[in-house]
């Protein structure tokens, strides 16, 4: 939470500095001195974990841009020139490939998170809000990433995605040739493409910036769901405490990447991708990369008209409605109580829907025919029920567990909890 | 009391445990972060397939006396010069006047085998060694310069029919390659 500043300015150059541009005034109450809840979870580290995906991607990615050539007759051998003789090359793309892996991974924890702890409730909208805007923009970028190695699938992808927004009435096809720069994916389309890709990290980047400024006025939420009433007694200086159990969980987490990049580099790419892009023969089975399959089965699960909407818009609009119901989030669910912890009820929706998310990724990897197209629409059913019914309707019949009155005091519970088999122990000796 | 605690008396503390994990953990991210950090600087480097073109070879036969015939060699125009005997005579005539960059005519066609090649092919590096411009030599329209070799457009250097700098801003005669003839008059480069 941002309170009264509690920097010191130590030498002269800084206290001269610090009354021109408090640059190191703002880094200390952001990254030091910021009063952090004690009772965080190792959940809460993959925040940093992103900020570490995202600046890993940005520094490979310019070092890609360096040697990659984003023409439609050069951009694969492009790419398999960075493979076999750019020095380090091959490290430095299997780094980048996976590493978009890793970045969803993370988010995807990272949501789920916020979503059991309800950390998208007031007073943190805004934060939640600016979360959502960063996911969509990863989506967009990360799908745009997968187009410039120009094999099959990255036509193909591109092909069908961008057909998406022809799926719009009326201008759909006008703004489908707008982006395309053509009638068809082609030269046009890789280097916009590739333009957009450089520069959307760095938009992420700034909502980042946001992010954090929005996480830090309200400050961190934390397991119990009970905002800080004792700011001394229930928190902790980030530095230290926060970024050396950041650093740990990073180190962890940099372990599985590295096993990815070193022992399994295609493991979560699609094979499809190492032929040259043909315009005129089709991969038998387009799938997107694994992070992006819940959406695709969300968009292939509408496979009738509804009313006036055909299908193939249906299909659209539940896969963006998919996306942007998370804004609406915050005023969906009506508990007064934040924590999952404390709704025994909603906890179990609330598995339920990651595993019901996790169905929606099999789903999207399964070829569009029965079983699986009712299995995908019943998925898709439940997605939107989740926020639109469970969480209204629970907040008004569920009988939640009384939280803590305040952090400190869970800490004691749990505390006490912890110590009570020592203490029954001696008195238990002497009966024997 | 007895004072028995170092810090009282001003002593060194011992370093303790939590020091020798502080050290031990900075050491190893410091190393982790060099070797991190060279991947990312190397890739900048020539890498195999701009390696892969170091060496050339070339004929030389293919260059008619009194002419200069340019080719590319690691990115970068070579002069080959098939010289005229008069041409010959006044560089070596001039291994005695006085250089900005004392070398023998034949030094300026010896191999890097360190034996002197053939005196009639002047095999160099086509860039003034002054700011990289292009000199202008024979068979081309132009200036060549008051000594008959090449003159340099951009900032006016003069070189010899040994390409040796004889006036103007350049510092150095213009680069020999390492090269040597392979057999007959094969060139390799490089």
């Amino acid at each position: 939470m941002s309170g009264p500043s509690t920097y010191v300015p130590k030498s002269g150059f800084e206290k001269w500095l610090d009354t021109r541009l408090p640059v190191v005034r703002f880094m200390n109450d952001t990254l030091v001195d910021f009063p952090t809840p004690k009772n965080l979870n190792y959940w809460y580290t993959f925040g940093g974990i992103l900020a570490l995906c995202l600046g890993l991607q940005i520094v490979t990615g310019i070092i890609l841009a360096m040697h990659y050539v984003p023409n439609t007759a050069l951009a694969f051998d492009s790419v398999e020139r960075i493979m076999r003789d750019v020095n380090g090359g091959w490290l430095i793309r299997y780094m980048h490939s996976n590493g978009a892996s890793m970045f969803f991974l993370a988010v995807y924890i990272h949501i789920f998170r916020g979503l059991y702890y309800g950390s998208y409730k007031a007073p943190r909208e805004i934060l939640w809000g600016l979360g959502v805007i960063i996911f969509l923009l990863m989506i967009i970028t990360a799908f745009m990433g997968y187009v410039l190695p120009w094999g099959q699938m990255s036509l193909w992808g591109a092909t069908v995605i961008t057909n998406i927004v022809g799926a719009v009435p009326f201008v759909g096809e006008s703004i489908k040739i707008w982006l395309l720069g053509g009638p068809a994916v082609d030269n046009a389309t890789l280097n916009r493409f590739f333009s957009l890709h450089y520069l959307l990290p760095f938009v992420i980047a700034g909502v980042v910036i946001l992010h954090i400024w929005a996480l830090h006025v309200p400050g961190n939420n934390n397991p119990t769901g009970v905002e800080v009433q004792d700011v001394k007694k229930e928190t902790l200086p980030f530095h230290p405490y926060y970024t050396i159990k950041d650093a740990f969980a990073m180190c962890v987490f940099m372990l599985i990447f590295a096993g990815f990049v070193f022992y399994g580099p295609n493991t979560l790419g699609h094979p499809d991708n190492y032929i040259p892009a043909n315009n005129q023969v089709t991969p038998s089975h387009i799938v997107p990369e694994w992070y992006l399959l819940p959406f695709y089965a969300i968009l292939r699960a509408i496979t009738f008209d509804i009313l006036i909407i055909d299908a193939k818009f249906g299909g659209v609009i539940a896969m963006g409605g998919a996306i942007l119901i998370l804004f609406a989030l915050p005023w969906l669910d009506s508990s007064k109580v934040k924590s999952m912890r404390y709704r025994p009820v909603a906890r179990m929706w609330w598995f339920a829907f990651v595993l019901n998310f996790l169905m929606l990724a099999v789903c999207g990897a399964m070829p569009a025919e029965p079983p699986w197209t009712a299995i995908s629409l019943i998925c898709t059913i439940f997605y939107f029920a989740y926020f639109l019914v469970v969480l209204p309707v629970l907040g008004v019949i569920e009988k939640p567990l009384t939280p803590p009155a305040s952090i400190a005091d869970s800490i004691f519970q749990a505390s006490a909890a912890h110590k009570k088999p020592s203490q029954v122990s001696p008195s238990a000796v002497p009966a024997e | 009391m007895a004072v028995t605690n170092t810090e009282e008396l001003g002593a060194v503390k011992e370093p303790t445990r939590r020091d020798f994990i502080h050290v031990g953990t900075g050491a190893v991210a410091a190393g982790g972060a060099a070797m991190f950090a060279w991947p990312l600087i190397n890739q900048m480097n020539p890498a195999a397939d701009t390696r892969a073109l170091a060496s050339i070879e070339f004929d030389v036969a293919k260059v008619a006396q009194g002419s200069q015939a340019k080719i590319m060699w690691r990115g970068k125009p070579l002069f080959i010069r098939h010289r005229t005997p008069a041409e010959i005579a006044q560089a070596k005539k001039d291994d005695t006047a006085a250089l900005k960059d004392p070398q023998t005519d034949a030094q300026r066609v010896t191999q890097s085998n360190k034996q002197v090649g053939k005196e009639e092919y002047l095999i160099m590096e086509a860039n003034c060694t002054h700011l990289g411009c292009i000199p202008v030599g024979v068979d081309e329209s132009g200036y060549i310069g008051e000594y008959g070799g090449w003159f340099c457009p951009c900032h006016g250097s003069h070189y010899d029919t040994a390409g040796r700098i004889r006036k103007g801003p350049a510092p150095k005669n213009l680069y020999v390659p390492p090269y040597v003839y392979t057999g007959g008059t094969v060139v390799k480069i490089g």
